[in-house]
């Protein structure tokens, strides 16, 4: 956690963008580009997840290197229940 | 310890004797609830893995269900809620400087937005009860079957997608209302001027669990509303 009070006008910066991307996910969906419209619609929520958990939660200001490894670590934890779960059922024959 | 060089007479209430200073005990509370952050998301992402299965092996099911739930409403109360997500990241800010009223109003935004997102969701619910799509006997998903002659839509699999959808929406509108009462409680101490510049914490930690609320609908927005709204032809 931090001290540090940033500017109000950063904080609607970050909603403004929060904002403009939840439009361009939405409108982007109605348009076919076949499997990128998955890969598109997960990096935009990547990229505003990113952006509420750096600025609004003020993770790019602590200075406690302990909760970045939490962070870290509790995104990893979850990344290799869904990769390993797929690794299984895609390889799988589905009767 | 009388001889201990902290003097204990010097800080103020706010600071919990087993802490060395201040920011020591912010620290600590910080951790904490990423912690237990850390425990949410293995508590959604169970749900999400059940989710991504599904949906891996019952495509058409889900993008045809996917297509069924309003776009609009969908639309609309993400963008409640990164409304909410700003008015608290401006109260905490509000806290920090010590604007009490500022501090107060900022929170009574936060839970007029929060119920505004329940109230979009509850109509959304209405909805889906009145096209009898959700999942149990009286489930029919043929109005979807005749809409998108192309596919094939199963019944089961079709109530799969239906079940995930207010499992999830479900568990999140359920942190919402636990949301919505920790922040009337912060409202009331923060109306009452307990918190200062010099001890906020319950402000910051309230505000992680309402960003991080924020954030899993962030990925629920695309993953339910959004799997397939190409056209068809």
């Amino acid at each position: 956690m931090s001290e540090h009070i940033m500017s109000s006008k950063f904080y609607y910066a970050i909603w403004i963008a929060l904002l403009c991307l939840t439009v361009i996910t939405a409108a982007v969906s109605f348009v076919n580009l076949g499997p990128f419209n998955t890969v598109i619609a997960l990096v935009i929520a990547t990229s505003k997840a990113l952006l509420v958990v750096l600025f609004f939660m003020h993770v790019k200001y602590t200075s406690e290197k302990l909760t970045k490894t939490v962070i870290v670590a509790a995104v990893f934890w979850l990344l290799l229940l869904l990769a390993l779960s797929m690794a299984d059922y895609t390889t799988r024959l589905l009767s | 310890m009388s001889d201990s060089p902290i003097a204990v007479e010097q800080h103020g209430p706010e600071l919990l004797h087993h802490f060395v200073d201040a920011e020591q005990q912010r620290d600590a509370a910080s951790l904490g609830m990423w912690l237990f952050l850390a425990t949410e998301i293995m508590f959604f992402g169970g749900m999400f893995c059940a989710y991504l299965i599904y949906r891996y092996s019952y495509y058409n099911e889900f993008a045809a269900g996917s297509r069924s739930i309003d776009i609009w409403l969908g639309t609309i109360n993400t963008a409640v809620l990164i409304c909410s997500s700003l008015t608290v990241a401006l109260g905490v800010r509000a806290a920090q400087m010590g604007k009490r009223k500022l501090l107060v109003i900022l929170l009574l935004l936060t839970i007029v937005l929060g119920f505004a997102f329940l109230g979009i969701k509850g109509v959304e619910w209405h909805d889906k009860y009145k096209e009898r799509h959700i999942p149990g006997n009286s489930f029919n998903a043929d109005d979807l079957a005749k809409a998108y002659p192309e596919i094939h839509i199963d019944q089961q699999h079709e109530q799969i997608y239906f079940s995930l959808y207010f499992a999830l929406t479900g568990l999140h509108a359920l942190h919402m209302i636990i949301g919505l009462g920790l922040f009337v409680f912060l409202t009331y101490y923060a109306w009452k001027g307990r918190y200062t510049p010099k001890y906020y914490t319950p402000i910051e930690m309230g505000g992680l669990y309402w960003h991080f609320v924020d954030i899993v609908w962030i990925y629920l927005f695309p993953l339910l509303y959004l799997i397939d709204r190409r056209p068809l032809r």
